[in-house]
């Protein structure tokens, strides 16, 4: 609670201040510590060397903090692991219940010490389970957000915007052409379409963890009750979001046994991006593929991966809601992430916030 | 304004002409007059907008948003409409209470002066959906570019009132934007309209291929046999001072031969083949004849040294006469008096083939006395003039194709009923000296094949990939591996746009060669050979 008190004074004094950068300069003067000495960026990952662990280490390291369960930010083989207990699940589903030497889970708001160094879970609205991670030591604050998004999901919490010193965001769609549609908006196309096409299948390709339940989910926010078939890759993940509460409605095999290429006349089939490419694709009829991602915006991308009907539905801020949730938390400074890092550097210099690109190295989301 | 952004949308990214058809008959079902005339309109391009220039569509930009942002946006879409659309700012505040119509937009922009063209447009562009300013700034740069002919959207009219698309275009040319009594008739709500236009289209007679054993169920003397030339397929019309020169789909293309249309002075419609060269010296070759071809404007300079004429095959109507239901025999001797009558260096007759029985025909086909003549044509000498591909009367009799062995190089993904399969493929054949030759790509096929031969094919590309981009992988072929393809073609032409120097024209796989080695394909030398003087 002392933390939410203290972040609103924060907030409010850079709200007041017109001019930011002499106050910015003056705030700094007093911490007793650098931002850039609470977290560097390493090889393995960023690291923290008062508390010695690191976020989303892309190499097995002692403790490691994972914000969310996508596989390019948690890995197996660390000796510990932090993160949410969804996140410490989903690791178990997909390395085995052996991924981490020992597990300890993180509740959400929970300020937990660290040698010395005060460590707080927050909501990143990006998956299930999906956490920013805030660093305090010696009057820094520093928040990581990992992935997130401002668009509300059913499928997990909402984002909420911590005030900090130094803000680090993702930037996967740092770029002003990216602005995501409202998501009922595209799943409206699907049934549209598939109403258009009733003797072809839709086969939406979503990334594994996330994507494809949140697809599933709006679906039946579209009232669409008919068996959504999916492909076996996606029955673990989807089966444990049904368990955590996440009603997404019946899930069907999308094998052979289950019918004849007959059978799947209109039905609407969620599947890994990949699989379409695959000979697993021909059991469907004149499939009509889909593919469910941010990267969708762009027409030439959508052309070049042979998509018929792109859905815009991203697990990622967009360039509007980075720009809001970089002026939400009042950080005076911006550390930019796997991404396009050079637009939102330009437009935080435009708004007189100092800002500058990490280079991480290891993150990869072109799932999205 | 979004539904025909949406269906533009879907149109760029549906490859299949079927599903383009669905696309565009619930299109023009769904939607009211008069938005879907005007969609229809800005696809089949008769539809009239003051062009913007890109740089003017960049300077407004430029003016609502960072340069350096702007140039990142740009560079990584690649597009100057499409980047526009995306990060086009809504002005601060504002929410637009309306979304305009298609018509309130065509409205708009018809009316804006040259001066207050970019303010009409920005405010347009103010009020509109990303999917809506890519439609508007599609519709005032000039060429949607959806991969929709006027003659598709024409059979999706067809479809939705169940009728034969000769009869939209024999009405086409009599309507204008926004075709409300076209739409009315396709509905049952009212009659067919009637044209008072002249000069008008007429739909085009067909022919179908020769079958196996087509022609030892018919006598010779039923028959004339002409040459099959490989021009263009033309309809020239000229009625009371109106003088239009038609593609066989009812595309009004005078504008691209306006040194033919000049010499249309004459009361008739005649079908015959767009050539060109002097028909009382030398008719000019598809490499000639491809320097007229797809150009927006033609310079005095081309139209010079690539004179347009027209070589005669029918007469459909003379001073007034229709002539259509008269026996082939009867129009041919009118048409031949008619001719006479006309420019001899732009209009000539296409010379009748003087035959005994099929294997005199048989012969004179296998040797053409001229590169551009793709076979013979064989009509009824008492058949009418009947519009679309009516079986029996008109017969086309081609050459045989070219074949050339050539080695699988690259495989790209099929759409639809294809979509996990590698059904694309393009192929190279030998080049360079003797112990470093190289592959060099001739052309793309894909079809031809059959369904168990595509699998085949499939399993083997993805057995040999040794690269990946997008859609397309890239197999092994080297000295020692490789797939060769037997492909059928039926010309050749220069290209500079392609390695190797040629272009083929239709080409298909033929057979597959599992049997025989890839160093034992062909050479481009063989390819050259063939490309005509």
């Amino acid at each position: 609670m002392a933390f939410q008190r203290n972040a609103i004074t924060i907030q409010n004094e850079s709200a007041v201040s017109c001019n930011r950068l002499p106050a910015a300069n003056l705030a700094t003067m007093f911490k007793a510590m650098r931002a850039s000495d609470l977290l560097k960026p390493r090889p393995e990952g960023l690291y923290c060397p008062p508390g010695d662990f690191f976020i989303d280490p892309v190499r097995p390291v002692g403790r490691a903090l994972i914000t969310h369960g996508h596989s390019d930010h948690a890995r197996s083989g660390h000796s510990s692991v932090l993160a949410t207990q969804e996140t410490l699940d989903i690791m178990g589903l997909r390395y085995g219940e052996d991924f981490a030497g020992t597990t300890q889970a993180a509740a959400l708001g929970e300020t937990l010490d660290i040698n010395g160094v005060a460590v707080t879970f927050h909501p990143a609205g990006h998956v299930l389970g999906s956490a920013q991670i805030c660093v305090e030591h010696g009057g820094m604050r520093i928040v990581a957000s990992g992935d997130y998004k401002r668009q509300e999901d059913a499928t997990c919490l909402p984002f909420e915007p911590i005030p900090c010193d130094v803000f680090i965001t993702e930037a996967t769609f740092g770029l002003p052409v990216f602005r995501h549609p409202p998501d009922h908006e595209e799943i409206a196309r699907v049934l549209k379409s598939a109403a258009q096409f009733p003797e072809r299948s839709h086969l939406i390709g979503a990334y594994a963890l996330g994507k494809a339940q949140r697809v599933m989910r709006l679906l039946r926010d579209a009232g669409y009750d008919r068996p959504i078939y999916i492909h076996g890759a996606l029955a673990n993940l989807s089966e444990y979001y049904q368990g955590q509460g996440i009603d997404l409605g019946g899930l069907e095999p999308a094998t052979v046994e289950s019918g004849s290429k007959a059978d799947f006349a209109g039905a609407i089939v969620v599947g890994p991006p990949s699989a379409f490419a695959d000979r697993w694709a021909r059991r469907f009829p004149d499939p009509i593929s889909c593919f469910a991602s941010g990267w969708m915006r762009i027409r030439q991308r959508a052309k070049q991966g042979g998509v018929e009907l792109p859905l815009i539905i991203s697990d990622h801020a967009d360039w509007d809601e980075l720009i809001i949730t970089i002026k939400e938390t009042g950080a005076e400074e911006i550390w930019v992430t796997h991404g396009r890092e050079e637009a939102l550097v330009r437009w935080c210099e435009l708004e007189g916030i100092t800002a500058r690109p990490l280079h991480l190295v290891g993150y990869e989301d072109e799932g999205d | 304004m979004n539904r025909f952004a949406e269906l533009l949308d879907r149109l760029v990214l549906t490859p299949s002409r079927n599903g383009k058809l669905t696309l565009l008959t619930d299109y023009f079902r769904s939607v009211e007059d008069p938005d879907r005339g005007l969609a229809l309109a800005a696809i089949t391009g008769d539809l009239n907008i003051a062009a913007v220039k890109p740089a003017m569509l960049r300077a407004l930009v430029v003016e609502r948003m960072d340069p350096v942002l702007f140039g990142y946006s740009y560079d990584y879409v690649g597009d100057l409409a499409e980047t526009v659309s995306l990060v086009w700012p809504q002005p601060q505040g504002h929410i637009p209470n309306h979304v305009p119509t298609l018509a309130e937009v065509v409205g708009r922009l018809q009316a804006a002066s040259r001066s207050d063209g970019p303010r009409v447009l920005a405010r347009l562009l103010d009020d509109a959906s990303i999917s809506a300013r890519f439609a508007i700034i599609k519709l005032v740069t000039g060429g949607l570019r959806i991969g929709v002919s006027a003659r598709l959207a024409k059979q999706a009219l067809a479809d939705l009132g169940n009728v034969d698309v000769a009869e939209i275009e024999e009405l086409w040319h009599g309507l204008a934007p926004p075709y409300t009594e076209l739409f009315a008739w396709l509905e049952g709500r009212a009659e067919k309209p009637r044209s008072a236009a002249l000069a008008l289209f007429r739909p085009v007679m067909l022919s179908n291929a020769v079958d196996d054993n087509d022609l030892e169920k018919l006598d010779p003397a039923d028959y004339a046999a002409e040459w099959k030339w490989d021009g263009i397929r033309v309809q020239a019309v000229c009625e009371g001072g109106v003088r239009r020169l038609y593609s066989r789909t009812g595309d009004d293309v005078s504008g691209a031969f306006p040194d033919l249309a000049a010499t249309m002075n004459f009361e008739a419609a005649l079908d015959g083949e767009l050539l060109v060269g002097d028909p009382r010296e030398a008719t000019g070759t598809f490499s000639d004849l491809q320097q007229r071809l797809n150009r927006k404007s033609v310079s005095p300079k081309i139209q010079q040294q690539y004179p347009a004429f027209m070589r005669c095959y029918d007469a459909l109507q003379i001073d007034g006469e229709d002539l259509r239901a008269l026996p082939f025999a009867e129009r041919r001797k009118r048409l031949e008096a008619f001719v006479k009558t006309l420019d001899p260096s732009r209009f000539d007759l296409s010379p009748l083939v003087a035959f005994a029985d099929w294997e005199t025909l048989e012969r004179l086909r296998q040797a053409p006395p001229h590169p551009i003549i793709e076979g013979v044509m064989l009509k009824r000498w008492d058949s009418p003039y009947l519009a679309g591909r009516p079986k029996g009367p008109w017969f086309k009799w081609k050459r045989d194709p070219h074949t050339i062995d050539a080695v699988l190089m690259y495989a790209q993904r099929g759409h639809g009923k294809r979509s996990s399969f590698y059904s694309d493929y393009t192929f190279g054949v030998w080049s360079g000296p003797e112990g470093s030759e190289e592959l060099v790509p001739v052309g793309k096929a894909y079809f031809g094949f059959t369904d168990e031969e595509l699998r085949e094919i499939d399993k083997y590309v993805r057995d040999n990939t040794i690269e990946r981009f997008g859609p397309v992988r890239s197999v092994r072929a080297d000295r020692r591996n490789g797939l060769v393809l037997e492909v059928a073609f039926e010309g050749l032409n220069r290209s500079t746009r392609h390695k190797s120097g040629v272009a083929m024209r239709f080409p298909r796989i033929s057979r597959l060669r599992w049997d025989k080695p890839a160093a034992e394909a062909d050479r481009i030398e063989t390819l050259q050979a063939l490309l005509d003087d």
